[in-house]
């Protein structure tokens, strides 16, 4: 078990004393960003380049028979590429990440709509598409399986016991089932996906674009041309936004690219637009959670039993993680001592669903803070009550045996939400509203969440994440990392951590674009681990530096630097022959240990807590929802840049509300029906409420001050706590989302009329 | 087609289809890929650009709409030194741009709302800003960022505060 320390571990003089962290210094690459400098993978100038496109299957299944060139067209300016000629070259016709079953081109069968069957280059992007529409692919439609309930083929499942359920239930005052379903998400990142890759020159290849993980497409393409990763150089250009969805697919598309160019023997730009962005790539996993649980007379939790089905799609790509993920959180911030969890991700025909901010615990804490709303009024409880008698205090166990030091930040989250959006007048003047207004009601809703910071169990032991720090002109310091900037601030917060390390000045830092010709592996850009782990590795080399220069010229390590005396003990160090650069690798800081058969134990090394006020106005007629208002208090261990923490928070509840009021993936035949931003609608401003933000600071001691991960905690509980308000307005269950006007019609006159009231 | 146009300023002559995207026309033949393509639709506002003062999606306008007019983007919001345009400024420092996407849009759309009310309400923000998306924000620090730069507007040119009362008065 990890010692983690009680509510403020540094004293307050130390944090004091810290001069860049927990300020709002001027973001890195702000200047660019905003005259339109910056340089997005589609507006990279490439001489000379072709451009690529992708040839889809439009079967959910089927066999292919034939692919065939319609021998009326001039292939002279194009070069085409089928799941043969990967065979014929000895390359490896898989995408590699976990149980490699993903090809890069459909070889015999097809197992979902949209599968890349064939790829083309020509000059320009129209040519390559005319020659794309003279490929003729004869297949023979299969029987698709498109039910995710009625699957057979899992890829993965996970169970969690804990107590006794059966003794459990028999003391139970009230028992509540339910089962709660929940559709598909885009992520809409507005920067469609994109890569350009060179043919190898002189033993490398390179390929650029947009990305989250570029040693993920090191490892992919590597494998896909069995080359030694070292022949392989990834560069991340200015990403427009990734959430998860340029964590994995990203590793095609760059595949795709990479297998053009060494086709035509010249750079191509594999661009998507909108529609295939939308149709192809991945999406957050739909599916369903069914509960069971029991109370006693108290109102405590006595007894969960949770059981998740995730629709994973064709392959299995993440599914495995974000279903662990998943069961993980299932129980949520709560207090139980029998819990049986059981979670399984199933194939279907459909595009493989991937990593969304969130991996799985979205869809959880949906279930559960709506079932609780649900329980709450079973065993006539205020929902409020049910939840203060039950989440986690100080050093209490999670569903795992997980003794958290600092579960009870989760109840300093819910008094903060409470107090700030004014609960109970709030809900007074509603009632008051509600009686009154002949044609529409308001209701709040609440909902309380955690999130586990960096991989789950022994995963970032595995992955042994290395950053780096190295001496640069002038008596600067730039810091090595692949950790990719989406959007986040990954480049500005990791400036300030070495600065404040060094006690050297914020400008003194020199952040870079992740090549991996450059950088170390420091892991991919996901699981809410770039600050919490990463960061805390940078201050480790950070510290390397420290001691070797302090060392060199005979001061105790540990003190701040002045900008002259760093100068000076640099250009000694360096005058001597010492290293310029520090590497640090991650080393299990928290202790943390994690039985990954039983699935018991430490399975993060620390989580963020929070509480979320959702406020929302129904109108009886249209049943559309107006939020009025959200109020989160979310625990982020400490704000390194209290600026860029709001926005991820914001931006996150912002995505949440989207998903569980607005945005509906439309599936037919296996298809998304409405991939385009006309009809997959995205919250605007107007549709986005006023966001008001309590950040609270329970320090993690294994974070860079204290800094826990939050880029996915906000997405965790929007949804519930706005359905929950829906419901609360017009006394309505509902358990589905997205809770569009249509299923919130259904539900209210699912109602008796006399307790309709309007 | 021959075509005439000002774009951010410099008089701009060459030939090209009529239908062909002003966007396009931007980005390919002008090599300014400042303004940005996230949909091609008309939905996103990444592509926002104004014309002869008029905020647009360049992916939905024709260079045949285009020809004789004025342009402007938002690589032309700076001042030739490069100080930043007071908007420029204040997305920069309330954190209105995170991934930066659709801040090029953004910045045109707050540029036409403030070229007409100096001094939005939030909700007059918020109207103006709903046909670009964002999906890292939130919009709360974006919303933010256009009414402290209409603030520092109206500070830095007080005879422009006059015109404001025409618009509601901001309560920020
Ligand atoms: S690219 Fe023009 S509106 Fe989206
Ligand atoms: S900042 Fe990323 S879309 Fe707006």
């Amino acid at each position: 078990m990890p010692s983690v320390p009680p509510a403020r571990t540094r004293p307050r003089g130390a944090r004091a004393a810290e001069r860049v962290v927990g300020r709002n210094v001027l973001r890195r690459e702000g200047r660019e960003k905003l005259t339109g400098q910056a340089i997005y993978v589609a507006d990279l100038a490439v001489d000379d380049a072709w451009w690529g496109t992708t040839v889809r299957a439009p079967h959910a299944r089927a066999r292919i028979l034939a692919i065939e060139r319609d021998p009326g067209y001039d292939w002279s300016r194009a070069v085409v590429v089928l799941a043969a000629d990967l065979e014929r070259r000895g390359y490896a016709n898989v995408a590699h990440l976990i149980h490699d079953d993903q090809p890069f081109l459909a070889a015999s069968v097809v197992e979902h709509a949209e599968e890349p069957v064939a790829l083309v280059a020509a000059p320009s992007r129209e040519e390559a598409e005319r020659a794309a529409a003279h490929l003729r692919i004869r297949y023979e439609p299969l029987e698709p399986l498109l039910d995710f309930e009625g699957s057979r083929a899992s890829f993965a499942s996970y169970a969690i016991d804990k107590g006794d359920l059966a003794r459990g239930f028999a003391a139970a005052a009230t028992v509540l089932e339910g089962v709660y379903r929940f559709g598909a998400q885009e992520h809409a990142y507005i920067e469609p996906n994109g890569m350009i890759a060179w043919p190898s020159r002189d033993g490398v290849r390179r390929v650029q674009g947009s990305m989250q993980c570029p040693f993920y497409v090191v490892h992919a393409l590597a494998r896909l041309f069995r080359e030694p990763e070292a022949a392989i150089r990834v560069v991340q250009t200015t990403t427009g936004g990734g959430f998860g969805g340029k964590e994995e697919y990203p590793n095609l598309i760059a595949g795709h690219a990479a297998l053009l160019a060494d086709a035509c023997g010249r750079p191509v730009r594999l661009l998507y637009d909108r529609a295939e962005d939308m149709a192809a790539t991945t999406r957050r996993h739909p599916g369903r959670v069914r509960h069971r649980s029991g109370l006693d007379s108290d109102g405590r939790l006595l007894a969960l039993e949770i059981d998740v089905r995730l629709d994973a799609g064709a392959y299995a790509t993440l599914s495995p993680v974000v279903l662990s993920r998943a069961v993980l959180h299932a129980a949520g911030p709560y207090r139980c001592a029998n819990v049986r969890i059981t979670g399984t991700a199933v194939k279907t025909n459909t595009p493989p669903n991937g990593a969304f901010r969130g991996f799985g615990v979205p869809q959880v804490a949906f279930a559960l803070e709506r079932h609780l709303d649900r329980l709450a009024a079973a065993a006539a409880l205020d929902p409020v009550e049910l939840r203060r008698r039950n989440l986690l205090a100080d050093g209490e166990t999670t569903a795992t045996g997980q003794a958290v030091a600092d579960a009870g930040a989760s109840r300093q989250a819910l008094a903060a939400a409470l107090s700030r959006s004014r609960w109970r007048s709030t809900r007074r003047a509603h009632a008051a509203y509600n009686r009154r207004h002949p044609t529409r009601r308001r209701g709040l809703g609440l909902a309380c969440y955690f999130h586990g910071s960096g991989f789950t169990g022994n995963g970032e032991i595995r992955l042994g994440s290395v950053a780096a720090v190295e001496l640069a002109p002038g008596g600067r310091v730039r810091v090595l990392a692949s950790s990719t900037e989406m959007g986040q601030g990954t480049r500005t917060v990791f400036a300030q951590i070495v600065a404040e390390t060094l006690g050297l000045p914020y400008e003194r830092i020199e952040t870079v674009d992740p090549d991996t010709a450059e950088v170390p592996d420091s892991g991919p850009t996901v699981a809410s681990r770039t600050v919490a782990v990463v960061g805390r590795i940078v201050a480790d080399a950070a510290r390397e530096l420290d001691r070797a220069l302090a060392a060199r010229v005979g001061r105790p390590p540990g003190r701040r630097w002045t900008v002259a005396t760093f100068e000076r003990a640099a250009r000694r160090h360096l005058a001597a022959g010492g290293e310029r650069r520090f590497e640090a690798r991650f080393a299990n800081p928290a202790g943390q240990r994690f039985d990954d058969r039983a699935y018991r134990g430490d399975a993060y090394a620390t989580y963020a807590w929070a509480a979320t006020v959702v406020e929302v106005e129904v109108d009886l007629v249209s049943f559309e929802v107006e939020v009025r208002r959200v109020v989160s208090a979310q625990d982020v261990g400490r704000a390194i840049h209290p600026r860029l923490a709001a926005g991820q928070l914001e931006g996150g509840l912002a995505q949440a509300l989207g998903w569980g009021l607005f945005e509906e993936v439309v599936m037919r035949e296996g298809r998304m029906v409405n991939a385009q931003l006309t009809n997959y609608v995205l919250p605007t401003a107007i549709e986005t409420p006023p966001i008001e933000l309590a950040i609270l600071e329970r320090p993690f001691a294994h974070g860079p001050f204290g800094a826990k991960g939050i880029g996915e905690l906000p997405m965790d509980g929007g949804a519930p706590a706005a359905v929950n308000a829906v419901a609360a307005a017009l006394g309505v269950d509902l358990t589905e989302i997205p809770a569009t006007p249509e299923r919130i019609a259904a539900a209210w006159f699912a109602r008796p009329p006399q307790e309709r009231g309007a | 087609m021959k075509l005439r146009l000002i774009v951010d300023g410099r008089p701009v002559a060459l030939e090209a289809p009529p239908m062909k995207r002003l966007l396009d026309l931007l980005r390919d033949d002008l090599g300014a890929t400042g303004t940005k393509e996230g949909c091609g639709e008309g939905e996103c506002g990444a592509c926002a650009v104004l014309l002869d003062g008029e905020l647009v999606n360049s992916c939905l306008v024709p260079v045949c709409q285009a020809d004789g007019r004025e342009i402007a983007t938002v690589e032309g919001l700076a001042g030739s030194d490069g100080t930043l345009h007071p908007l420029q400024q204040a997305f920069w420092e309330t954190g209105g741009a995170q991934c930066g996407i659709c801040t090029p849009g953004m910045l045109m759309a707050a540029a036409a709302l403030l070229a007409r009310d100096p001094a939005p309400s939030e909700s007059a923000i918020r109207t103006a800003l709903a046909g670009n998306l964002c999906r890292c924000t939130g919009y709360v620090k974006i919303v933010e960022a256009v009414a402290v730069a209409a603030r520092r507007m109206r500070r830095a040119s007080p005879r422009r505060r006059a015109g404001a009362r025409r618009g509601p008065v901001s309560r920020r």
